[in-house]
């Protein structure tokens, strides 16, 4: 494995095997001295074009824990007006010695463009509507967490699936680990293709969808799906579609709660499902850590196991 | 052997000439750039032997981005493009910088064509100053001037008002109105066809229904004035059914659709891994769709090719997906990828597949061309029907050098254009 690019494209080994590793290197967060000399010596770039406190946060310190040398560079919109293209932002990069290069982009695929152009690894941030690979990794490792395996789980994805990165990486993830998915939204945030995929249900009634489920992955909902008349309001989506105390009660008694945050408190979620002992968020903060320390452990420190 | 000169016997050739509806070996000869009669043994002698010769091939929609845009394509590499591609028409879309919206635009660009020397180019003006969209552009006097049709093209003519008074007012200069089909709303953030592909991708989608829904709104306005319609590049399947019923209904409505459309599917995102190579607007459709289009074509349904040739510069369309523009560079592939769809696969004769590049883009424009007959401009082509070889865009006379056919084997390729009895190409090298 040279990059991270999609979660697609691995098989039920490869996830499970990067779920080990994260399990190991989590263990170190709880240390009181958080540092392993694994990637000393390694510079990683975190290039993040599209702006994310929290996903960089979280990449920096994993690196940081293995003793790499990180840099956060921001492209500014002044570096495009001058005619450089994101590729010389790369090759300048390359040309400096970074070892790997972390890349959030709002344009689906300038991950992938930008790995078949530079041989150090690339890792898949976020890119648009695509995927956001470690978001996934580290949702399957909550789930394994909480549940204990993810074969045979029935795991409910609720919101905007069309412009979702992570729904898209959580349902390869989950297929691929025997798991069922079912999508539930609005039908103009529907990818009515989704429909045609196998171990996955469709369908626009959160009472449906939820029955049975053993656990439920809450997205965010941009406000911008009202202005572009996607849906008639939030609070409109709220009454459908939010996750409450009511709704919560058609899925299985001990269904967990996921969300991959920032989350609109009152919207897509309420603040005492997110503050009960259902919620698994907390965890997932924490285990992004421990998965995002795995990739940069796979793609830069085991080079020598291959 | 010497390229000078205007007047040739050609012999041995497999003449196929759609103007007259011939279909046979015949020895032709051209005396002082026109075709003559009798057969002259002193003229210079071209074995065509094996080959086939053509009259006339006209690509009706091609963007060569002068003025203005030169960095992408200028009139001397398009129509080099042209010559290397076997055409001795085209017809260039007004969306250059400025736009070709007034009378002295259009004779430069003729003027320009004429001074080059490699092939006729009949301009297209715009249907609205600045293709704005919002005031009607002088349509009578770039008539005067030359212009053949008129086409906002790369946009469409959305306001129904706007489209309405423009299909009234060139139906009067007996000139149709060429739309690019598409609802500027359902087409907003999309960059490649709505389905199961862009919805994987993660890219934004563009519904089949964008374009036919304008579409059936135009057939409507034709209806409304007795204007006369141009669709262009058509590739979805309710377009294709506005077009039947506008036909079936007697209306001057003709449709055209380009060469990858017919020869690619939205498969080809994907395998080209998000290369924008593959953006172009209509954007390549689903194999069911694909096929529909092929069927529309071989039923006559769809009257004419057209290559929609869209030159742009390299580093635009290195830009990520989103952000790089719609177009293909299709001239130099466009003979080479209609030939292997519908020859290839035995779906149409050479006759009627050759019609829709010769004789229909004539009729569509109103333009009359007596074919291989005395007195007529020797405009021809000599087609290897044979040849295989692969698409290596660095090899194109065109600036553009984006095409998702690189790598593709095609079969069928010209190998000689003259343009007024004078070659423009031969072997692949263009002489000018
Ligand atoms: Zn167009």
């Amino acid at each position: 494995m040279k990059d991270l690019l999609t979660l697609e494209h691995l098989s039920a080994q490869d996830i499970e095997e990067l779920l080990d590793l994260s399990e190991n290197l989590g263990e170190i967060v709880d240390r009181p001295i958080k540092k392993l000399p694994t990637l000393r010596g390694k510079a990683v770039v975190n290039l993040f074009f599209e702006p994310s406190t929290r996903t960089r946060n979280s990449f920096e310190l994993a690196a940081k824990y293995l003793s790499a040398d990180v840099i956060n560079v921001q492209p500014s919109g002044s570096s495009v007006e001058k005619g450089e293209t994101l590729w010389d932002t790369a090759d300048n990069l390359v040309q400096m010695g970074i070892d790997a290069a972390i890349i959030r982009h709002k344009v689906s695929g300038v991950p992938q463009q930008l790995a078949q152009m530079v041989s150090i690894p690339i890792i898949n941030a976020g890119d648009g509507m695509h995927e956001h690979p470690t978001q996934g990794l580290l949702d399957m490792l909550t789930l394994r967490q909480a549940k204990g395996r993810i074969d045979g789980l029935r795991v409910a994805i609720v919101g905007d699936i069309l412009h979702s990165r992570v729904a898209r990486s959580d349902i390869w993830a989950l297929r691929a680990l025997g798991a069922d998915v079912v999508l539930i939204g609005p039908p103009s945030l529907m990818p009515d293709s989704f429909r045609q995929l196998s171990h996955v249900t469709v369908t626009t009634d959160l009472k449906e969808g939820l029955q049975g489920v053993d656990a439920i992955q809450v997205l965010r909902l941009q406000k911008e799906r009202q202005t572009g008349g996607d849906i008639p309001s939030l609070w409109e989506y709220r009454a459908r579609w939010g996750v409450t105390a009511h709704s919560l009660q058609w899925a299985k008694p001990d269904a967990i709660i996921m969300h991959p945050g920032p989350q609109n408190r009152g919207v897509e979620i309420d603040s005492d499902i997110l503050d009960s002992s259902r919620s698994w968020v907390g965890r997932q903060v924490r285990n992004g850590l421990a998965v995002r320390m795995a990739v940069l452990f796979r793609l830069l420190g085991g080079a020598h196991n291959e | 052997m010497s390229n000078t000169g205007t007047s040739w016997r050609i012999q041995g050739a497999r003449v196929i000439d759609p103007f007259r509806g011939i279909d046979a070996v015949l020895d032709v000869t051209v005396r002082d750039g026109v075709f003559v009669e009798d057969h002259d043994p002193s003229l210079p002698v071209v074995d065509a032997k094996g080959l086939w010769l053509v009259p006339r091939l006209t690509d009706m929609h091609v963007h060569f981005r002068d003025p203005g845009l030169e960095y992408k394509e200028d009139l001397a590499s398009g129509s080099r493009a042209a010559a290397a591609g076997g055409f001795t028409v085209v017809c260039t879309m007004p969306n250059t910088k400025p736009v070709v919206d007034i009378p002295s635009l259009v004779e430069w660009q003729k003027e320009r064509a004429e001074t080059l020397g490699l092939v006729r180019i009949w301009p297209i003006g715009a249907v609205t100053k600045g293709e704005e969209g919002k005031e009607l552009a002088e349509m009578y006097q770039m008539a005067q001037a030359g212009a053949i049709g008129f086409s906002d093209d790369g946009h469409p003519v959305a306001d129904s008002r706007i489209m309405r008074a423009a299909l009234s007012y060139s139906a009067t200069l007996n000139r149709p109105i060429i739309q690019h089909s598409e609802d500027p709303d359902l087409f907003a953030g999309g960059s490649m066809h709505e389905g199961a592909i862009s919805q994987q991708l993660g890219l934004g989608g563009i519904p089949a229904e964008a374009e036919s829904i304008m579409v059936w709104r135009d057939v409507e306005l034709v209806q409304l004035t007795r204007g006369i319609l141009h669709v262009a590049h058509v590739s979805a399947p309710g377009s294709l059914e506005a077009v039947r019923y506008a036909k079936n209904k007697g209306l001057a409505v003709t449709a055209e659709a380009a060469p990858h459309h017919l020869f690619l599917s939205d498969d080809a995102v994907r395998e080209w891994q998000y290369s924008a190579v593959t953006k172009v607007n209509p954007p390549l459709r689903p194999a069911a769709m694909q096929e529909a289009l092929i069927q529309a074509v071989t039923s006559g349904l769809i009257d004419v090719l057209a290559s929609d040739h869209a030159p742009h510069h390299a580093d635009e369309k290195a830009e990520p997906y989103d952000k790089a523009p719609f177009g293909i560079s299709g001239l130099e592939t466009f003979l080479g990828t209609v030939m292997t769809v519908f020859l290839g696969r035995g779906l149409l004769s050479p006759l009627d597949l050759f019609a829709k590049l010769t004789a229909m883009p004539h009729q569509v424009l109103r333009q009359s061309y007596a074919g291989i007959s005395p007195g007529a401009a020797a405009d021809l082509t000599l087609i290897d029907p044979g040849a295989v070889w692969t698409v290596d865009p660095a090899a194109f006379y065109s600036k553009g050098h984006n095409t998702p056919l690189a790598g593709a084997t095609l079969t069928g390729r010209a190998v000689a254009t003259m343009v007024g009895g004078r070659w423009t190409m031969r072997e692949q090298e263009v002489l000018g």
